[in-house]
């Protein structure tokens, strides 16, 4: 930047401080450090995507306490280092009153210190048990995480008398923390891991894999726990291979995407999902079903593109920032904490959440729903 | 239990299938001009992808492949014009670096032009397995296991019995003896970039409906491929084959008798021990160098 610029800049700075009614109409600060670039854009981008267009229309409806909402965001492309930079900048310079944000659990896991220490309501959009457990005093979030997603899945195996199964997990980060949450949860509902397997994210056979599951004795049904398209390979060699047993998937697989990749493959493959992916499905008696309708008609209309959870996760800590703001009256940090921390019944896209002081995430196995998919759509499990 | 076998065995021929064709590109520009080509997994990608585009705007299978192809190619001679041409007479390893930049930078055009989302390519023949023994394969696997020999064979006399093929392996032994006996090692270099791009194209329309593709699924064919075509013994044909068949298999005995947490693990150990003994791998040409 010329010097000229930087004089121009200054000049407008000060006028804008000098104007009158500035400081009384100060903006409520949202800062969020989002992976809107890099292998986690997937999160980011609509993360952003959505606060962006949340914070344009509470503003046009006159916004919070009588004041706007400003969102200040950095892009920190998923890396834990540029999250404590950019984390550093929002409570220093940019001086924000909370922090929603941090798309990764490791970039929110680098900056649960830093908040911690400066005294910022935190409320994270990244997934990891880690974040919640043991209860941080500033720090909340929003997605259910996957261990629910595993109970979930036990849950309907143990309603379908299914006891012993073979697990195969994706050798990446959300098919390995998978895999270890399953373990952990596995005896509490009687299920049995009597094979366990791993793919690779990009392997274009596992039919190994599955030929071992398979003639594993005694096993019931097959759970794989993976992400994207390796899933969907997996699902097409069981296929294939004419793998009669029952298979579950994890909510990683969640999108239009994987039935299309799977094709009839996909037929009779039961997952756990957000009840925003299935709006069209649920019954009208559903809490959920109004408000995870507006939001994708909302988000449709304007992107054109099809909503995800991670920008519904964006909503749900928006929203519930906004209702923190408005029940504290103010936006004194200590307060916002609290009135966060007292959030009951609010219907997100992700769940009822009801936090307490124990529970920073406040969603039980009811935020997912079971699903099976028939006739190359989701319906609602029996 | 022979079943069981059989299908560890066809796993990894499938597998090893897709490495073998990865490979291949590699060894051709590396004969050509000693460079290795880290943009040869993009030309897979964007070989599988252009495919995929076509065929959903409603282009006949075999056409859409013919252009995509052709499509692909260009892109070579685009990359060996505006990239690695003007770097002139820099060195080996100064190309090298290039043709890794170039890998990013096509990524990155993908993801702009084409999204991150994944898609699939109809297979060619239909996607009823064969049934062996018990053990079945897709017969798009007999579809990449049969493209990969024809490019062997194509390739064994283009280099042995063409002119132009001469030139290209002269090129690459001494880039100066060859000026001096009237090739233009110019245009060798950037023949050799349109050959392989075209060849990674090939490889990435005949796995994609394995593979699946996406503007990603690059990295991984390309980094098995070149792990391949080191195993097999840079520059030969025969080789490359040879190397990706043999990580494939070894990655799917690994994972069927030793455990599917190893599988990456095993056939690196492999490699490591090949090229301990023998440094220019299976095929490789034995070069003695003067000093």
């Amino acid at each position: 930047m010329s010097k000229f610029m930087l004089r121009m800049t200054g000049i407008a700075l000060a006028a804008f401080a000098l104007s009158p009614g500035a400081h009384a109409q100060a903006p409520i600060k949202i800062g969020s450090p989002l992976a809107v670039t890099g292998g986690a854009s997937f999160l980011g981008d609509p993360e952003l995507k959505t606060l962006q267009l949340y914070i344009e229309k509470i503003n046009g409806e006159g916004g919070v306490l009588g004041r706007k909402l400003e969102l200040v965001s950095y892009d920190d492309g998923g890396a834990p280092d540029k999250a404590i930079g950019f984390t550093k900048r929002l409570i220093e310079e940019d001086k924000v009153d909370i922090i929603v944000g941090g798309s990764t659990t490791g970039a929110t896991m680098a900056m649960v210190p830093l908040v911690e220490k400066a005294g910022i309501p935190f409320i994270s959009l990244a997934g990891a048990v880690v974040i919640i457990e043991p209860v941080k005093k500033w720090v909340f979030k929003t997605p259910h995480t996957d261990r629910m997603a595993a109970e979930k899945v036990f849950e309907d195996m143990k309603k379908r008398g299914l006891t012993k199964i073979g697990l195969l997990s994706e050798n990446s980060g959300f098919g390995q923390s998978g895999k270890k949450e399953a373990l952990a949860v596995a005896g509490k509902y009687g299920i049995q891991i009597v094979a366990e397997e791993m793919y690779g994210p990009k392997d274009a056979d596992v039919t190994t894999q599955l030929t071992k599951i398979k003639n594993t004795a005694g096993v019931q049904a097959i759970f794989v726990f993976g992400f994207g398209s390796g899933p969907a390979v997996v699902t097409k060699n069981i296929g294939q291979l004419g793998i009669t047993l029952p298979h579950y998937e994890s909510h990683g697989v969640a999108s239009e995407e994987y039935i299309k990749l799977s094709g009839k493959a996909a037929e009779g493959v039961r997952l756990p999902a957000a009840a925003l992916l299935v709006a069209e499905v649920l019954p009208n008696s559903d809490p959920q079903k109004p408000v995870v309708m507006g939001y994708s008609k909302t988000y449709k209309d304007r992107y054109k593109q099809d909503v995800s959870t991670f920008g519904g996760h964006a909503y749900d800590g928006l929203m519930i920032a906004v209702a923190a703001f408005k029940r504290a009256g103010s936006t004194d940090p200590a307060k916002v904490r609290d009135a966060i921390e007292q959030t009951r019944g609010f219907i997100g896209t992700g769940g009822v959440v009801n936090m307490s002081a124990t529970d920073h995430m406040g969603l039980d196995l009811s935020a997912f729903r079971m699903l099976e998919i028939r006739n190359g759509t989701w319906t609602l499990a029996k | 239990m022979l079943s069981q076998t059989l299908q560890y065995l066809f796993s990894g021929l499938t597998n090893g299938a897709i490495y073998a064709l990865s490979a291949l590109g590699f060894s051709l520009i590396y004969n050509a001009s000693g460079v290795i080509n880290f943009a040869q997994g993009e030309f897979i990608m964007l070989g599988g992808v252009a495919a995929v585009l076509l065929t959903s705007a409603g282009v006949p299978l075999p056409l859409a492949i013919l252009l995509a192809v052709l499509m692909v190619a260009v892109v070579g001679l685009l990359l060996e014009k505006f990239a690695i041409e003007p770097a002139g007479d820099a060195d080996v390893v100064s190309l090298i670096i290039i043709t890794i930049g170039a890998s990013i930078f096509l990524q990155g055009v993908a993801q702009v032009v084409f999204g991150k989302g994944q898609r699939a390519l109809a297979p060619f023949t239909g996607d009823a397995p064969i049934v062996i023994a018990g053990a079945s394969l897709l017969p798009q696997s007999l579809w990449m296991i049969g493209t990969g020999a024809v490019i062997v064979l194509v390739l064994a006399w283009f280099f042995g019995r063409t002119r132009l093929g001469k030139a290209m392996l002269a090129t690459a032994h001494n880039r100066l003896a060859a000026r001096l006996v009237g090739i233009n090692t110019r245009h060798v270099l950037a023949l050799s970039f349109v050959i392989s791009a075209a060849l990674g194209a090939i490889a990435g329309v005949v796995s994609a409906p394995i593979t699946l593709t996406s503007y990603d699924v690059g990295i991984m064919v390309g980094l098995k491929g070149f792990v391949a075509a080191t195993l097999g013994g840079l520059g030969s044909g025969v080789g490359a084959v040879a190397g990706g068949l043999i990580l494939g298999l070894t990655e799917a005995l690994a994972a069927g008798y030793i455990s599917s947490a190893y599988k990456d693990a095993v056939p690196f150990v492999l490699i490591i021990l090949i090229l301990f003994f023998m440094p220019r791998g299976l095929f490789g040409a034995r070069v003695t160098e003067r000093v």
